[in-house]
Order: C-alpha cells, then sequence, then structure tokens
C-alpha cells in the first residue's frame, strides 16, 4: 500500500471518520462490540443521569448532612471541629512549602523546574476532585458554618504555603532543625487533644469517625510494620520465629471476625481497669491487622534492595543500624510505595467493618440508619443514601491512589 | 591468603590477636542471644500476663475457658440448612464451614471470569469497551466491600426486585423475587451427584491430554477444550441417566416457589457484591500480566496468522496467567475472607453462625479462636492449591 500525498491529503481531511475505524470499527466483530457497549453504555448514563437529577430524592442527605459527616457530635463544640480544620490545612500548606523549600536547598529539585503558572495549573489537576465534593457538600449544608470554615481554610493553607519556605530556606541547627521538625509533628497532635477534651472520640460519628480511625491506624500500623518486617528477616532464629507467626496468624483470619473478637472478648484479656471504649477497640484492631499486611510489603520492599548496597554501606564502615536506617530501609520503603498506600487505602474502606461488627456509629452504619428516621420511613430511600456514602469514599481512596501514582513517578521508582 | 594481609595487621603476631578476648558487651554472638532472649521474654511475658487476666476474668465470670460448649444445643435454626434446633453447636459450626465454602467456591470462578474478561477489556483496541471496564475497575476497587453487600440486599434485592406476587419469570428457568431467586436444580443433589460431576471432570481431563498429544504427533489443531467439554457432558449425561436423577425447574405456587433451588436473598447479595468487588481486582492483576508478556509473543502470533482470539487464548493468556497465579490467588484468600461479611446481611457462613453462638451464651474466647482457626485452615489449604498450580505452571529455568 502506497501512502500518495492523495491518500495523506484525506486521512487529514476526515480525522473523525479515521479515528472511529481504528478505535471503534476496526472488524466486523469490533462492530457489533462497539454497538453493544455503546448502547449499555448509553443507558447506563442515561440511568445515572435521571438518578441524579430527576428520580432521586435527596433530601434525606440534606437534612441529615451533619449525621453523616460527624454523627452526634454534640452541638456546642463544633466550632472545635472547625478550628482543627482551618488549623490542619494550615499546617499542610506549611508543610509542603516546608519541604519544597528543603527539597531546593539540598538540590533535590530545581527552583526552576516549572513556571509558577504549571505549578497551579498541576495543583488545580491534582485536587478538582476532592475540592468538587467539598463544594457538592457545602452545597448541601443549610448553615453557613461549612461555608465559613473551608474559606477561612484556603486562606490558612495559602497562608501557610506562603510561611512555609521562610522555615524550610534558611540552614538550622541540628537543634534547630529538631525544634522546627518537633513543632510540626506536634501541631496535628495538639489539635486532636483541644478536640478530644472537649468530645472524647468515643462520641464522634460520621465520616469523621472513618476518616480518624484510619489516620490512627495508618500513623501507628507503620512502625510496628517495619518492626515485624525487619524481624521476619532478621538472622536471629528466635525474633523471625515470633515475627512470622504473628504476620501469619493475623494474615490467616478475616479482620471481621478480629473486631468481633475484640469487641466481645478484649475486655477478658485486661485488667478491668484498663479495659478499653469500643472505638479505641477498633483502632487497636485495625492498627494489628494492617501492621501485618504491612510488614510483609515493606519486606518486599527490603528483598528489592540490591546487595551491593548493603556492601557498599559495611564498606565505608556505618554501623548495622545505619545501615539499615540510612542505606536500606528508605530504598526499601520507596520501591513499594504503590503497594503500601494500596494496603492504606483498604484499611480506610474497612473502617465501614467497625460500625457492623462494633456498632460505631460511623458512615455505613448512619447511611442504613436513616432512611428508618421518622418522615422519610418506607420510602426506600437507602439507594441514595448509600450512593452518597459510596461518593465520599471513592473520592477520598481514589485521591489517594492517584497521589500514590504521582509519588511514585516523582521519586523515580523503578527510574534510574 | 597470607600473603594479602594487611601490614599493619602482619605486624602483630598471629596469636595476641586470637588470645585479645572481645568484652561481653562488645561480643556479636552475645549481643545476638540476649536480644533473642530479651524479644522472647517480652512477648512471653505478654502472653501470660494476658492469660493470667484471662483465667481470672473467667473464673470471676464464672465463664467456661473449655470447649464443652461444643455439645450444648445450638438455638437457633438456619433456613435452606439441615439444622434442626436442638442439635448442637458442632453442627452449625459445621454447616457455617459448608456454608463459606459453598460462597467462596461459587465467588471465586465467578471472579475469575468476569475479572479476567474485563482485564482483558481494559487493554482492548475498541475504544468503548477499554473506556467501559476502566470506569468499572476504578468506580468498584475505591469503594468498601460493605457498602456493595449491603447495598446488594437492600438495594437490589429488597429494592429492585418484585415482590412474589408479581415475581419476574425468566422463560420458566429462573424465578426472580425478593424473596430470592429460584432456579432449576436437580432432585436429590448430593454427593453422588459430586460423584458423577468428578468422574466426568476426569474424562475431560484426560480427553483433553490425548488430544494435546495428538496435536503434538500430527500437528492437527488440538481442539482440547471442545473435546474436553464433549467428553465431560457425555460422561456427565451417561452417569446421570444411569444413576436416575432427575431435575425440576422452579414454579410459582402462591405465595412461594416449588421445584429447583431457592437461592436465598443473602447468598445472592453476598455473591454479586463478592463477585463484582473481586473481580475489579483480578482484572488489575490479569492487564498487569498481560502487559508483562514480551511485545514479540504478540507480534510473533500476528505474524502467524492467528486470529485476535487465537493470539489470546494459545499466546499471550497462557503466559500471562503464569505472572499472575500469585497475585490471583492473593485474591482468592482475600475473598474467603471478605465472605465473612455475609454475617453483616445475615448470611450464615462460619462467621455469623459464630456470633450468633456467642449471642446464645457460648463463650466468646473460645468460639473465636476455633472460628479464626478454621478460617486459617480454609486459607491454608487454598494457599496449597494455588502454590500447586503456580509450580505446575511455572517455566522450568536452569
Amino acid at each position: 500500500m502506497s501512502l500518495t500525498p492523495d491518500r495523506l491529503g484525506a486521512a487529514h481531511r476526515s480525522g473523525a471518520l479515521v479515528w472511529a475505524r481504528r478505535n471503534l470499527f476496526r472488524s466486523p466483530v469490533d462492530g457489533v462490540l462497539t454497538i453493544v457497549f455503546g448502547a449499555i453504555s448509553l443507558w447506563l448514563i442515561y440511568k445515572t443521569f435521571s438518578f441524579v437529577f430527576i428520580t432521586g430524592r435527596w433530601d434525606i442527605i440534606r437534612v441529615n448532612l451533619r449525621l453523616l459527616m460527624i454523627g452526634r457530635f454534640p452541638d456546642v463544640h463544633v466550632l472545635r471541629l472547625a478550628v482543627t480544620v482551618v488549623g490542619l490545612a494550615a499546617w499542610g500548606g506549611f508543610l509542603a512549602g516546608f519541604i519544597r523549600a528543603r527539597q531546593i536547598r539540598s538540590g533535590r529539585v530545581s527552583d526552576d523546574d516549572e513556571s509558577v503558572v504549571a505549578r497551579v495549573g498541576d495543583t488545580v489537576a491534582r485536587l478538582w476532585l476532592p475540592a468538587m465534593v467539598v463544594l457538592l457538600l457545602l452545597v448541601l449544608s443549610s448553615t453557613s458554618g461549612p461555608w465559613i470554615t473551608v474559606g477561612i481554610a484556603i486562606v490558612a493553607a495559602i497562608l501557610g504555603r506562603a510561611l512555609g519556605p521562610l522555615a524550610g530556606r534558611p540552614k538550622l541547627g541540628p537543634m534547630g532543625s529538631a525544634l522546627l521538625i518537633g513543632g510540626i509533628g506536634a501541631v496535628p497532635v495538639g489539635l486532636y487533644f483541644y478536640v478530644v477534651t472537649a468530645v472524647g472520640f468515643d462520641d464522634w460519628g460520621g465520616f469523621l469517625l472513618n476518616l480518624f480511625l484510619a489516620v490512627c491506624a495508618i500513623v501507628l500500623c507503620f512502625p510496628l510494620g517495619v518492626l515485624l518486617a525487619l524481624g521476619r528477616r532478621s538472622t536471629l532464629p528466635l525474633v523471625r520465629v515470633v515475627s512470622t507467626g504473628y504476620i501469619e496468624l493475623v494474615r490467616g483470619a478475616p479482620l471481621f471476625v478480629l473486631l468481633l473478637l475484640a469487641n466481645s472478648a478484649l475486655g477478658f484479656f485486661v485488667p478491668n481497669s484498663l479495659a478499653p471504649s469500643t472505638s479505641t477497640r477498633a483502632i487497636i484492631v485495625f492498627t494489628l491487622f494492617t501492621a501485618a499486611y504491612m510488614a510483609e510489603i515493606i519486606r518486599g520492599g527490603l528483598q528489592s534492595v540490591p546487595r551491593g548496597q548493603i556492601e557498599a554501606a559495611k564498606a565505608v564502615g556505618l554501623s548495622p543500624a545505619r545501615q539499615m536506617g540510612y542505606i536500606v530501609l528508605p530504598q526499601a520503603l520507596r520501591n513499594v510505595i504503590p503497594a503500601q498506600i494500596g494496603q492504606l487505602i483498604s484499611l480506610f474502606k474497612d473502617t465501614t467493618l467497625a460500625g457492623i461488627a462494633m456498632g460505631l456509629f460511623e458512615l455505613l452504619q448512619v447511611t442504613t440508619a436513616i432512611p428508618a428516621q421518622e418522615g422519610f420511613r418506607g420510602q426506600g430511600l437507602i439507594g441514595e443514601t448509600i450512593t452518597f456514602a459510596a461518593l465520599l469514599f471513592w473520592t477520598v481512596a481514589y485521591t489517594m491512589s492517584r497521589e500514590s501514582q504521582r509519588l511514585e513517578k516523582r521519586l523515580g521508582v523503578g527510574v534510574r | 591468603m597470607d600473603r594479602r594481609r594487611p601490614a599493619l595487621l602482619a605486624a602483630v603476631p598471629l596469636t595476641a590477636v586470637l588470645s585479645a578476648r572481645v568484652p561481653l558487651w562488645r561480643d556479636v554472638r552475645v549481643l545476638k542471644w540476649v536480644l533473642q532472649l530479651v524479644v522472647v521474654g517480652l512477648v512471653v511475658a505478654l502472653i501470660i500476663w494476658l492469660y493470667g487476666n484471662y483465667v481470672e476474668n473467667t473464673a470471676e465470670q464464672n465463664i467456661p475457658t473449655d470447649f464443652g460448649f461444643l455439645d450444648n444445643p445450638a438455638n437457633f435454626q438456619i433456613t435452606g440448612n439441615e439444622l434442626g434446633a436442638n442439635q448442637p453447636v458442632r453442627d452449625a459450626l459445621y454447616q457455617g464451614v459448608l456454608n463459606t465454602l459453598r460462597i467462596s467456591v461459587a465467588g471465586i470462578v465467578a471472579a475469575t471470569i468476569l475479572g479476567t474478561l474485563v482485564g482483558i477489556a481494559r487493554l482492548s483496541s475498541n475504544w468503548i469497551v477499554s473506556k467501559l471496564a476502566t470506569v468499572y475497575v476504578e468506580a468498584v476497587r475505591n469503594i468498601p466491600l460493605a457498602l456493595f453487600v449491603v447495598a446488594g440486599l437492600l438495594v437490589v434485592v429488597l429494592g429492585v426486585f418484585p415482590t412474589i406476587q408479581e415475581a419476574w419469570n425468566l422463560a420458566g428457568l429462573a424465578i426472580i423475587s425478593n424473596r430470592g431467586v429460584a432456579v432449576p436444580w436437580f432432585v436429590g443433589a448430593g454427593f453422588g451427584l459430586l460423584g458423577i460431576g468428578a468422574v466426568a471432570a476426569l474424562a475431560a481431563w484426560l480427553a483433553a491430554r490425548w488430544r494435546s498429544s495428538v496435536s503434538d504427533r500430527s500437528g492437527v489443531l488440538p481442539r482440547s477444550g471442545l473435546w474436553a467439554s464433549g467428553a465431560f457432558l457425555v460422561v456427565f449425561v451417561i452417569g446421570w441417566v444411569a444413576f436416575g436423577y432427575e431435575w425440576t425447574l422452579p414454579e410459582l405456587d402462591g405465595r412461594q416457589t416449588v421445584g429447583g433451588i431457592r437461592i436465598d436473598p443473602s447468598f445472592f447479595a453476598l455473591f454479586f457484591a463478592l463477585v463484582i468487588y473481586t473481580a475489579s481486582h483480578i482484572a488489575e492483576i490479569v492487564r498487569g500480566s498481560i502487559q508483562a508478556v514480551p511485545r514479540g509473543q504478540g507480534e510473533a502470533a500476528d505474524a502467524v496468522a492467528l486470529s485476535g482470539f487465537q493470539r489470546m487464548w494459545y499466546v499471550i493468556l497462557p503466559q500471562a496467567f503464569r505472572i499472575a497465579i500469585p497475585p490471583i490467588g492473593n485474591q482468592y484468600l482475600n475473598l474467603i475472607k471478605n465472605s465473612s461479611l455475609g454475617a453483616a446481611i445475615g448470611y450464615y457462613d462460619l462467621t455469623l453462625v459464630a456470633q450468633t453462638t456467642v449471642g446464645n451464651g457460648s463463650p466468646a474466647v473460645p468460639v473465636f479462636a476455633l472460628t479464626m482457626v478454621l478460617y486459617i485452615c480454609i486459607s491454608l489449604v487454598t494457599s496449597v492449591i494455588v502454590n500447586i498450580a503456580n509450580r505446575r505452571s511455572a517455566l522450568v529455568e536452569r
């Protein structure tokens, strides 16, 4: 087949047709597939559209929005949540600016990599999806409080982002660095105590509880997972047996059964004075459970670090702890970022089990409870409420997985 | 060796080096043992402490710690299973294990098929097909399974399906209502039928082996799939007729269905939730494995003019599954463990039986310990099977 100018011209003239022939009607079978699945897609789009805009009765979400988001959190203390949101936004912005300044200082990122416009565009591309969902929640809310909170939070985040580089740029001594990093770490802890001194987290509920359970377990499971992974790879036989036994035992049992066990039997294993509350039990189980899976992922990462790296570390005379901390672990953790974040996403999704197994008032429990309310009973509104819950979970999980892909690309996993 | 000894060391007499004792607190061998003893000591101390509390607390509240509860009456019934009100807890747990196995086997088979199809579809050259598969995977993977399970029962079965009076009748083959789905089934199906199935499967395997050896010798197309399913059908039908089995179609009789078998709403919801959720994960694994097959393999298939189906079925998929078996095996284990979510919607799997048993007064710790052991056994058997499949499919390397 000769590629005469005439043919080239024809291809240019009818781009859409050529595209359709290549991608939709390659062969007769392909054509049939296109028609069948095209029809299915159209039907799905039509159904979704009509459910969202015509048949769906979203009043139940509007009325119960507060219950869905924060459960039965007492009225008088909601202001503390708003302060926390603003504080976390400022903290996040500050951290982003700080880290970037540090990276520029150490030469890992060059300052003139991209223009400001490109970077703002990049941020928008990353955040538009959760931002749209937040906007939807704001539109659904019937009071002005959330609007004001989010408004101030955005300003706080931008301010934090502007201040962050000021702290990150100058070279501080070891004392100054430690103080600064300690201060940054103390902010979320401080905000947590600010809220929890007013309302103990047994009274938290809704989506807030899902997020809180997940964040707590994520923070706590990580060090335990690293320890277990090192234990399983250790040359000391007894340590290895203990770690392996723990990991395999936990991974063999369903999370749901562990939660049931903790709910009805954890009290037997500790003195009565120490018996933890239900939410604490959930956090303990999620932490212990996820740590076992984390350990296996990190073990994979440890195995992927080339032997030469350890040998080189030994050759320059690093102590075993420094070989591990400075050479092996950073590479191991970096190599398995996607798997780690996948595990964290799965932990976040599993927080719904705490509601089913332990009766915590998290989002799924609220979702199934509110269609039985006075005024909504017997109207079959469970479809609407579950769709709403699915949207929230999906947004957070999808954003996390997209961020993990981005992080993976930035850290250049598998690229020299 | 000696010649390479660095000059400095060589200057020190060897005997002096050997006799200079390393102090105990810097001797690596001693340190290793100390560290191990500390770790084990801590673990043992923790276990003793927990166990001591357990013994003390249970004695205080007069709760038994042995497994005597297994012979107590279970005091609950499972519809659809042969479990009467007076049978012991032992039998209830046995039924629970059977129900877990039922949903797991059915779910694994269906999720593998759906997941493979979706995984292939994601790589299709057809734009609509690949986009639809991508939307499916990205939507389902990021939503908690519990939402699917609950929605399957409350939204689909109880919300969308009609009442029994207006049940949908699919050409007499299935009767769908919010009481469940009735489908044709064998009369008196049991282990006899299972045996016939096993013999038929053996025949199918032999037929497939024979065809591939014929193909190796003569070069004709093996068509082993066709021959195997033919052999299976022939043997199965002969056995069925010979032993006089029958099957019945479901029929609507007033407010209930008779004949066939009625699939419980909770089984139906759990099954579809598990399959849809697990298939989205399997699809990603299949997609990754297909992409990991070297490009040259597909190009070679094109070069010898295989059709699209042949290229996928004979060249790409066998190599892709070699890579995919371990992660897919993990998904099978996840599916088995996730089937415990049936407890949320009243499917009497092992978990719900255990939960109900505890609710009826059996001691919690022994019941849940036993439940965990049973789950671990099921997981172990599954992973042994997956490992065997993996070893058989692995490339034999030097």
